[in-house]
């Protein structure tokens, strides 16, 4: 019942149950009723479904993989496959959101793309498309992932972004979201802001939700195609969600699939030492939306922490929020820890170096295969390669490169 | 009440007039009508504006910053030297609506240990020695960690008398917004220059007490010059209904604010007076500083209309 409902959400005020809605100031409240309106007509456009798809074909390289991970299923005694949105141009699975978002700037006649990034995977996907698209790009990004994510700052100047560096806060990602909302609260008219998750006012949890949906609809063939049923469980990280979501949704209605969603368990379990925000968060509002929000008991947003920059972000998207209290998705914590064994066990087991953030996903593997019986058919998102944390990673276990 | 005063705010008669009790004290409260129901303070202080003339001179300044007893002085004199209405900000970790300066002033308060029941202690402390009417400037995640019903009541006994909520349409906020009426505050809506003639309309008639009209795009700030459609805007807004329509978003010099109270029944500086406190918030004379400078503001909207 509550996962059929499910399949029509968000309401027309951008609602999950008590979750999402439109929390910005007056200023935005025209454009995202005209980005609403303009993402509505889209879906009744042949022409632009057309040229959407055929850019994830052509230019993307959809559809990605379902690979069958031999070993890891050998281990667990599961069939184990794997998503490959690491195989998409850009490496990870934040291109789908930007083409779709991009076409949409086009139509709305706005030449400016701003965007927020984290992990830099969403801001180096948004240079792509505005590069492909013939449009200007800023991406905001904390000082702190940049310091992070220094490749992926390289390569969108080289795709020709302008990468502002955002020294407020606590200079991640909840800080670069605030930056790029006030550049676009000031330039709203000549300005679309391409939002990188499944989060924020609506309709950006819906629309990301829909761009990304493709993942799981490509997933939902491949799996009837190699096994001839559905699988029994979905394994995905969750930061702002979208790589989740976008597995999740088009399996909504298979009740028998179980969701699973790692959030970054940092190093420890105080506020401000993880990004967990099912696992210490509070209902409340943030950055435009309802959800979880880790936050003190005055309302004041705590700061984070994940190993993964791509997860260091102190809410979630409100379907995720909704699922979770309606029990259609369960979520647990994966320590840093967690999350470099799975980065290291998918590599030497797969030849597969997954992103810090899809490690997350591999990292619950041992605790979530106990959830599930001998030969159950289980999915994991590798929702993004792992050559932009190589550095990193040395760097976390204290090799000199 | 019958007949409108004409106000002089801060000067003893008036403060009499306006049933403040010299001794200060947690009595004071809004005036009351002949009906017997009580008049909100900020609804009071535009009905005697507009019968002598005048415009509304606001002063913002975030709550805390540099922490809760300066924030009480500074209020106590700009009230003094002629502010009409204050509007209190309650420190948020995340202001998106806001420029530097602001955002600055809410981390300057939150390090200062500023929480939200200081807020409204500050809030009383003020009540007790002026009767300037209170307003707060708020995103609402403070307020719904607080809770609605209880930060309603609190603010409503603390002597405040409305709150304008940043990031909290009117469609999203219903039962928020109901539950701070039904407590007395009245409940102030922005409007923006990209606001289309129905919103508009809605705004008008969903705000209480006045409506803050954001006259340019962006974040609050200080701007060299005012935008070139205020007139225009601010008559389409009036057109609607005779809410005061007050003006602010990077009015920072006198002339600005004399010019914008030519088409506003009120002007509303907050950046500018922040950028001071910022400057001066070790200096033991920052009340005095602060509301000599709002002084001067409030004399600029003053003059222009009488």
């Amino acid at each position: 019942m509550a996962a059929a409902r499910a399949v029509n959400l968000p309401d027309a005020a951008g609602r999950f149950g008590r979750y999402g809605g439109r929390y910005v100031p007056e200023t935005l409240i025209p454009a995202l009723d005209e980005i609403t309106a303009a993402y509505q007509a889209t879906k009744r456009d042949p022409t632009f479904k057309k040229a959407f798809f055929e850019l994830l074909h052509d230019y993307v390289g959809r559809p990605t993989p379902l690979t069958y991970a031999a070993k890891l299923s050998d281990r667990y005694k599961r069939k184990i496959y794997l998503k490959r949105e690491d195989l998409n141009h850009t490496g990870a699975h934040k291109i789908n959101n930007a083409i779709g978002q991009g076409l949409l700037a086009l139509r709305l006649k706005k030449k400016r793309i701003i965007a927020e990034t984290g992990a830099g995977q969403h801001g180096v996907a948004t240079a792509t498309a505005c590069a492909l698209l013939g449009l200007k790009c800023h991406i905001y990004m904390g000082t702190e992932d940049m310091r992070r994510q220094q490749p992926n700052v390289f390569r969108m100047r080289l795709l020709g972004a302008e990468v502002i560096g955002v020294t407020s806060g606590t200079c991640t990602l909840k800080d670069a979201v605030n930056e790029a909302l006030r550049d676009w609260v000031t330039n709203v008219e000549s300005t679309h802001y391409i939002l990188g998750s499944a989060l924020g006012p609506h309709p950006f949890p819906m629309m990301v939700r829909d761009f990304q949906s493709v993942i799981g609809r490509e997933a939902r063939k491949q799996i009837l195609k190699k096994e001839g049923r559905l699988p029994d469980l979905l394994l995905a990280c969750v930061g702002g969600g979208s790589n989740s979501i976008g597995l999740f949704h088009p399996f909504l209605r298979d009740t028998s699939v179980r969701f699973i969603g790692a959030e970054a368990g940092g190093r420890g379990s105080a506020l401000g030492e993880h990004a967990a925000r099912f696992d210490g968060g509070t209902f409340g509002v943030f950055q435009g939306m309802a959800s979880y929000v880790l936050q003190n008991t005055d309302g004041q947003v705590m700061g984070t922490h994940s190993v993964s920059a791509g997860l260091d972000y102190a809410s979630v998207g409100p379907e995720h929020a909704w699922m979770r209290d309606t029990k259609r998705a369960e979520y647990i914590r994966c320590s840093d820890d967690q999350a470099l064994a799975g980065l290291h066990l998918l590599s030497e087991s797969e030849g597969i170096i997954p992103a810090l953030e899809s490690a997350h996903a591999i990292g619950v593997l041992p605790e979530v295969v106990k959830k599930t019986q001998n030969g159950a058919i289980i999915i994991i998102n590798v929702s993004g390669r792992g050559d932009k944390d190589v550095a990193e990673v040395a760097r976390f276990e204290g090799v000199k490169l | 009440m019958s007949k409108a005063k004409i106000r002089k705010s801060g000067s003893p008669e008036v403060r009499e007039s306006l049933g403040v009790r010299k001794s200060g004290g947690p009595e004071v409260r809004n005036s009351v009508t002949s009906s017997g129901k009580t008049e909100n303070r900020i609804t009071r202080c535009f009905s005697d504006l507009r019968a002598a003339g005048k415009k509304a001179f606001i002063a913002y300044l975030c709550a805390g910053d540099p922490d809760l007893d300066a924030t009480v002085e500074i209020v106590v004199a700009m009230a003094e030297q002629g502010v009409d209405i204050i509007e209190l900000g309650i420190p948020y970790s995340d202001p998106m609506a806001d420029g530097p300066a602001n955002q600055a002033a809410c981390e300057r308060a939150l390090a200062s240990g500023t929480t939200v029941r200081g807020v409204l202690d500050a809030a009383r402390r003020i009540r007790e020695r002026t009767n300037v009417p209170l307003l707060f400037f708020t995103y609402v995640s403070p307020v719904m960690a607080y809770g609605i019903e209880r930060f309603a009541k609190d603010a409503i006994a603390a002597g405040v008398d409305g709150l304008l909520p940043l990031d909290l349409p009117p469609e999203e906020g219903a039962e928020f917004l109901s539950t701070m009426r039904a407590a007395g505050l009245a409940t102030i809506c922005l409007s923006a220059p990209t606001t289309p003639p129905a919103r508009r309309k809605m705004l008008m008639r969903e705000s209480r007490g006045f409506l803050y009209y954001v006259c340019r795009l962006g974040v609050t700030g200080e701007r060299a010059t005012l935008p070139a459609d205020l007139g225009k805007q601010v008559a389409a807004l009036k057109r609607v209904n005779d809410v005061p329509v007050c003006i602010g978003f990077g009015i920072s010099s006198p002339e600005q604010a004399a010019l914008a109270a030519i088409h506003g029944d009120g002007v509303i500086v907050g950046s500018h007076l922040v950028r001071l406190i910022e400057k001066h918030g070790k200096d033991k004379n920052i009340a005095q500083i602060v509301a000599a400078r709002a002084g001067v503001l409030a004399a600029a909207v003053h003059k222009e209309h009488h």
